[in-house]
């Protein structure tokens, strides 16, 4: 599964790494201006080397874990350079790219696919299905990391102790806005998501909802981000209990995704694409 | 070329002389004028700050340089020649290239990285140039000086720090906030301290200011200075419905806020972040305010702490930024240094083109009538010659310059090729050769 243009996204999103953590020490504009480009170029190559593998393949490449990976990283990367170039909260790629370049290494060293793969992936509705929620999980994903910076830049205000990411980390409210922002995108997709693929399972198994385990998980972080936006929207719900709610939707969403796929077995989980149904 | 300094700051004289020395160049214009009548002070610079006037001149002869500025300074004829020279200092060269930049780069300052300074010298330099004072050495001495001072201050943290109260304050606000303009700031209870606050939340582009005070008179006083509307102390709580900042400095005994009055509050501002300071001793603002989601207490020891940690902080920056602005003053040395060997650069070129021609010239005469071609072919050949041979005495001169005895090796050079005929040690050599 590994070509020319995996490596290139590698290389790009490892420079883009070391460029932001510079940019996150030294606090030179440069380097982070110097990061986003490069990690644009990376995902350039990343979306060439998913092209190449679908048209291959012929289907979206999302058979194995490793696939499947590599997808969400550019869903994260692609949400990321969006979120950068509308509302640039500059840190947030000191996390963003060194996470993106673990999760193209990760892809590397996973075993690739074996055997024939289940006729159901190659439908057009399901490509639609996984591309929403592997979209959503980046933006949420984005939140999961804009709540660490803010949970780490509150403690600082709060308990007076000012250290060294005091005056690394962008300020609340902008760290609160990120949040917003990530939540208002994410949400509708991971529920788009959601939709098409209720609506393609009745279409293929005859039903909308097999509480199968990866539909129960997604479920609660489903409801999590729901109960979220819902009080934001509401009462007014912000800061340290946003992002809060933000880190533990991520959770549940990473269970979902690594857990769900790997331990626990169900139409969802990678060993079933491998055989016939 | 020398670099010759003379002033005095305020660690040497005191603000009286510092007046009547900074009267010596109210309208600079004239005071270059004065200046540029004299022989040894081709290119002068004049600056007064708050806490310091000083002159910097590029000179050939700073001895003479140095008495005509010790005159000019004594020109007032308020100013005792004692006091005089008792407060005066005098750097030259390296010396005077390094004040020049701790000066711009706030080094030199009373408040060590406040950044007005640099902002003053560029001035003075500004009006320098519009009375044609400076050249080519001051002109890119201080254009060096202010690319010093800037990376003084991005690659070091020295201007980053808050060290007042309110500067304090407001930083924090940023870090809350993202940006204070826009927001509303309630000042409750006059006094010094929290007025400069206010000041400085007006400063940062606050949008409405309120003033809550016991006496209504007084608050509308205050209102009426910084542009805002005054409320009586009792609406207090409904004041922070709209607040964003609250600055607290009353005399009174009790708390004014208490934890559950604000947890009321917030509930009714939809969550919105709240900026709350308490300057007052004793403290107006309950303590366990600080526990509530959203809010941000703090009173003025945390603040002093902020401001006392930031002061050190700065010292330690300072120390950063000395290392270098002395290595810059070592670079620009070297660059003034190099200038020496340029005269010798060019007497040796132009010696070397007189021989060429005149041997051309001679040539030409034997060899008869040439095409313009054969003619082009040898000019070209003599000229090839002469920067070829030339070539590596001309670089050894750039670059085996010796720092400590810059003559040493020039003078070599000179007298290697004769540039100097008229001088008798080169005489003696040539008898001795020839005889």
């Amino acid at each position: 599964m590994a070509n020319a243009f995996l490596y290139l996204t590698l290389i790009a999103y490892f420079g883009a790494t070391a460029l932001w953590l510079a940019f996150f020490l030294a606090q030179q504009e440069a380097f982070c201006r110097a990061g986003a480009w490069v990690m644009g170029a990376g995902l350039i190559c990343h979306t060439l080397a998913l092209l190449q593998q679908t048209w291959v393949l012929g289907y979206l490449p999302v058979a194995t874990f490793g696939e499947t990976l590599l997808v969400l990283d550019w869903a994260l990367v692609a949400v990321f350079l969006f979120l950068y170039w509308r509302f640039p909260i500059k840190v947030l790629g000191a996390l963003a790219a060194p996470l993106a370049a673990l999760m193209v290494s990760f892809a590397l060293i996973l075993p690739g696919e074996t055997g024939a793969v289940s006729p159901l992936l190659k439908s057009f509705w399901l490509t639609i299905h996984i591309g929403l929620a592997l979209l959503g999980y980046g933006a949420l994903t984005l939140a999961f990391l804009g709540g660490i910076f803010y949970l780490v830049q509150e403690r600082q205000l709060k308990g007076k102790k000012f250290g060294f990411f005091y005056r690394r980390l962008p300020s609340l409210e902008q760290l609160d806005t990120l949040n917003y922002w990530c939540l208002s995108l994410g949400f509708p997709l991971l529920t788009g998501g959601i939709i098409f693929g209720s609506l393609y399972a009745q279409h293929t198994l005859g039903r909308f909802w097999s509480w199968d385990p990866k539909e129960i998980l997604t479920l609660i972080a489903w409801l999590i981000y729901a109960v979220l936006l819902h009080e934001r929207l509401t009462v007014g719900w912000r800061g340290r209990r946003a992002a809060w709610l933000a880190i533990w939707g991520f959770v549940a969403l990473f269970i979902t995704f690594v857990g769900a796929n790997l331990w626990i077995t169900g139409y969802h989980s990678f060993a079933s694409f491998l055989k016939a149904p | 070329m020398n670099l010759l300094l003379l002033g005095v700051n305020h660690q040497t004289a005191p603000v009286a002389l510092r007046e009547k020395l900074a009267a010596l160049i109210p309208d600079a214009a004239m005071a270059y004028e004065r200046l540029q009548e004299l022989p040894e002070l081709p290119e002068v610079l004049l600056y007064a700050t708050c806490n310091r006037v000083e002159v910097l001149c590029a000179t050939e002869d700073p001895e003479a340089a140095q008495a005509r500025l010790r005159d000019f300074f004594a020109g007032n004829p308020e100013v005792s020649r004692e006091a005089l020279e008792e407060a005066l200092y005098v750097h030259r060269d390296l010396e005077a290239v390094q004040h020049l930049f701790r000066v711009a780069s706030s080094l030199d300052s009373l408040v060590v990285g406040e950044p007005q300074v640099l902002g003053q010298v560029k001035e003075a330099y500004r009006a320098a140039t519009k009375s044609r004072a400076t050249g080519p050495i001051l002109n890119r001495l201080l254009h060096k000086t202010f690319s010093v001072a800037k990376r003084v201050r991005t690659e070091t943290g020295i201007g980053d720090q808050a060290v007042s109260v309110g500067f304090a304050a407001v930083a924090l606000g940023k870090k809350i906030f993202g940006d204070l303009a826009g927001k509303t700031a309630v000042l409750v209870g006059a006094g010094e301290m929290g007025e400069l606050a206010l000041e400085h939340l007006k400063g940062q582009g606050a949008g409405r200011l309120i003033v809550a005070n016991r006496t209504l008179e007084r608050g509308l006083e205050l209102a009426r200075r910084f542009g805002g509307e005054a409320v009586s102390l009792d609406e207090l709580e409904d004041q922070l419905l709209a607040a964003d900042v609250l600055i607290s400095s009353t005399g009174a005994g009790g708390y004014l806020l208490t934890r559950d009055q604000v947890k009321a509050v917030m509930r009714r501002r939809r969550q919105r972040p709240l900026f709350l300071i308490d300057i007052a001793v004793p403290r107006d603002l309950d303590p366990a305010i600080n526990e509530l989601d959203n809010v941000y207490l703090y009173n003025i020891d945390d603040l002093k702490e902020v401001v006392d940690r930031n002061i050190e902080e700065r010292r330690r920056e300072a120390a950063r930024a000395e290392r270098l602005v002395a290595q810059e003053a070592v670079k620009f040395m070297g660059w003034l240094e190099t200038l020496a060997v340029y005269p010798t650069i060019i007497a040796l070129k132009e010696k070397a083109q007189g021989i060429c021609q005149a041997e051309l010239k001679k040539t030409l005469a034997q060899l008869g009538p040439l095409s313009d071609e054969q003619r082009r072919a040898l000019e070209v050949l003599t000229q090839a010659i002469t920067t070829k041979m030339l070539h590596d005495p001309i670089i050894f001169l750039k670059r085996n310059h010796h720092p400590k005895k810059p003559h040493q090796e020039l003078d070599l050079v000179r007298r290697l090729f004769n540039l100097d005929p008229d001088r008798r040690g080169n005489y003696r050599e040539k008898d001795k050769e020839e005889g």
